[in-house]
């Protein structure tokens, strides 16, 4: 019997649970999520306690979009599969997307290699050994003319994980299709463009973060006027998560860097509601079953409730958070690799219940390599298993309401505000990464974790638990030294015959653009067209604005 | 006799550096001197590094494949400065293929993913000894 000062969980604590743990205890683990948040044993209505039904879980298309932007879910449209692909030449990795589309898959996503990630020509010092490595190697509007061989731009959605050189690349995108006589209004895809994640994580930053958000806020504005449909950036928590974030701390700083870049289109002159619906977010989908979901609904709402009441925006398509999601990359295994296909599938499936919009799940082989064609092909049948045999494309938001998730929603809205809290009063963004904030959170927990699977506080299946010797090499995907020769040779050829004054001129505008305020954009797309590299247009900017350098830290 | 000296290092483009921040600070951790050079660094950058501070150990870190390219290098400068008897261990994604020939030219310790952080101070350990001023 429950007595009147104990609420009904208390009640069920003393009266059936305190007798079972007397005779069977707690495992001596922590039971922690993977980010190290405490779960309690039991959820019950009493943990609703501060939550809103109507007011914050609301209804699916509905403000604040906690169960999901779509009224319909997935029953309308299945999310988008998109799998991310890239390797050596140009011609290879053609050939790749053409076997993903026929396999079904219905989007593409570019992997460029570090060199044009770097804005660097693979004739350059700092090339040696990294072209086509980790990525296909662009150099030029004509490998981008080569990636596309055979693949109408109109028919097809693209992703394109470019950030430093972002307008070089999508630059180049648009005259592909302006070739193949693709009308720019009609033309849908998304390039990556999000340059704060770069100087809080991955590090593929060229220019300082100054200048880096002008050619953000130029690519913004020249999209909403020339290429409406374009997705102008994809707000990566993917690889702060992947540096070793928290859930909490990838969904706080992405969704700030966010709030940054609506701030400075605003000062750019931008109207809210004519870019904020071109932005697009992209998440990662670690282990953690409940709390990735938690995250992503918690990212809808914090969106939601950030761009009406900070912004003012209006329009209710600026409020609606949509998002790509990646299986986490940085939980697959070296070790029994073959345990990464159910790792992804779980992870996958987390996603798919928290409404993501489109999806990447990894290859099994990914700790070892680039994967092979074979593997590539079992990570998207794993989304159509998902979508087509799991049942749970049936209903919208299968798990709204369950105590545990709301509550843990909450919770992960209430550490994200706390860190927007703390980012405010540094004045923003760009001056928290400047004095090296997220990126000393993000070392904190990345060693913290680390700490906790050499204690076995944490389990990895495979790493320190469950450990095989006897194990037979896997075939990897092998990258050898000819993609570096091809583009080489492609690229000697390519300075022969071109026309080298074109390029001269049209890199001598995009200098002075650079100097003064005009938007960035004309002259990059005329540079493009004159077959300027991409390391002569990065040079070119480098010469004005200077590269930046961080201080490193540990 | 004075802490073991260790550059971590980074070469190549790549900036994933978690890998290389968490042994900096496992290597600290456990008394050693660490010395961590930042992003992209040349093997010239990497040996001056290493004659500058003295160093007894050389840590790289290198996700990217550049491998076949980077150590051979960075090995011919030390040689050529002298710092032969500096030990030199990567940590990275290396396809088996390539790690007898990583080892035949003298990177002596080679940990792949999942490696525990002590086997790689217990193998520093092992096998650095401090070098005379």
């Amino acid at each position: 019997m429950k007595t009147a000062a104990e609420t009904d969980k208390q009640r069920w604590e003393r009266e059936t649970l305190a007798p079972a743990l007397a005779k069977l205890p707690d495992r001596s683990q922590p039971f922690t999520t993977i980010s190290g948040r405490p779960i309690e044993r039991l959820y019950t209505a009493d943990d609703l306690d501060g939550i809103d039904a109507s007011r914050d879980i609301a209804q699916p298309g509905e403000f604040p979009y906690t169960r999901g932007i779509h009224p319909t879910g997935y029953r309308g449209k299945l999310w988008t599969m998109r799998q991310f692909a890239g390797f050596g030449t140009p011609e290879e990795t053609n050939e790749r997307y053409k076997t993903l589309l026929r396999a079904g898959g219905t989007g593409l996503s570019v992997a460029f290699d570090l060199p044009t990630l770097m804005g660097r020509d693979p004739d350059h010092e700092l090339s040696l050994g990294e072209v086509g490595k980790c990525g296909v190697n662009v150099t030029s509007l004509a490998d981008m003319e080569t990636l596309f061989d055979d693949i109408r731009l109109s028919e097809v959605t693209t992703s394109m994980t470019i950030n430093s050189p972002a307008a070089m690349i999508f630059a180049m995108y648009l005259v592909v299709a302006e070739k193949q006589r693709a009308d720019w209004k009609q033309l849908s895809g998304t390039i990556q463009n999000d340059i704060l994640k770069e100087f809080i994580a991955q590090k593929e930053y060229i220019f300082p973060p100054r200048p880096s958000m002008r050619i953000i806020t130029d690519i913004f504005a020249f999209c909403s006027r020339e290429v409406p449909r374009w997705n102008t950036i994809s707000v990566s928590g993917y690889h702060i998560r992947e540096a070793g974030a928290t859930a909490a701390q990838e969904l706080a700083f992405t969704l700030r860097d966010g709030l940054e870049y609506v701030r400075w289109g605003v000062d750019a002159g931008l109207d809210v509601d004519d870019f904020v619906p071109r932005m697009s977010f992209f998440f990662n989908a670690h282990s953690d079953f409940f709390e990735e979901i938690a995250k992503y609904r918690a990212a809808r709402k914090l969106w939601a409730e950030a761009m009406r009441d900070r912004f003012g925006a209006k329009s209710d398509r600026s409020w609606k958070l949509r998002f790509h999601t990646q299986t986490a990359g940085v939980s697959l295994t070296a070790q029994q690799p073959y345990n990464n296909v159910v790792r992804t599938a779980l992870q996958a499936l987390s996603a798919v219940l928290g409404g993501t919009n489109s999806l990447h799940t990894n290859s099994l082989d990914e700790a070892l390599a680039l994967p092979t064609a074979e593997a590539a092909t079992l990570a998207l049948r794993t989304q159509q298993v998902i979508a087509h045999e799991s049942g749970v494309a049936n209903v919208v938001d299968p798990l709204g309401g369950s105590y545990f998730v709301e509550r843990l929603t909450k919770d992960m809205e209430d550490e994200a505000l706390a860190y927007f809290e703390r980012i405010d009063r540094m004045g923003g963004m760009v001056e928290a990464i400047e004095r090296g904030f997220p990126q000393q959170e993000i070392a904190e927990s990345a060693y913290r974790f680390q700490q906790a699977v050499e204690r076995k506080d944490k389990i990895v299946v495979g790493v320190n638990g469950f450990v095989q010797t006897d194990e037979p090499p896997m075939e990897i995907l092998y990258i050898g030294e000819t993609a570096s020769e091809t583009q080489l040779a492609k690229l000697a050829d390519l300075k022969r015959t071109r026309d080298s004054a074109a390029v001269r001129r049209t890199l001598d505008r995009l200098g002075s653009a650079a100097r003064g305020a005009d938007n960035l954009m004309p002259p990059i797309l005329d540079a493009v067209r004159a077959y300027a590299t991409v390391g002569e247009m990065c040079d070119t900017l480098r010469e004005v604005w200077g590269e930046y350098e961080e201080v490193p830290m540990i | 006799m004075r802490k073991l000296r260790v550059v971590i290092a980074k070469p190549g483009l790549d900036g994933h550096d978690r890998g290389a921040k968490v042994i900096a600070r496992a290597l600290r951790d456990a008394g050693m001197e660490v010395i961590y050079t930042g992003l992209r660094q040349t093997p010239e950058q990497i040996a001056s590094a290493a004659l500058q501070e003295d160093a007894d150990v050389i840590g790289l870190s290198i996700l990217s494949g550049a491998h076949n390219h980077i150590a051979p290098r960075l090995m011919d400068l030390l040689r050529s400065k002298g710092l032969d008897d500096v030990l030199v261990v990567l940590g990275g994604i290396i396809p088996g293929v390539d790690i007898p020939k990583l080892k035949e030219i003298g990177v002596k310790g080679i940990f792949l993913p999942g490696t525990p952080m002590q086997d790689i101070v217990d193998f520093i350990n092992a096998n650095a000894r401090t070098r005379v001023a």
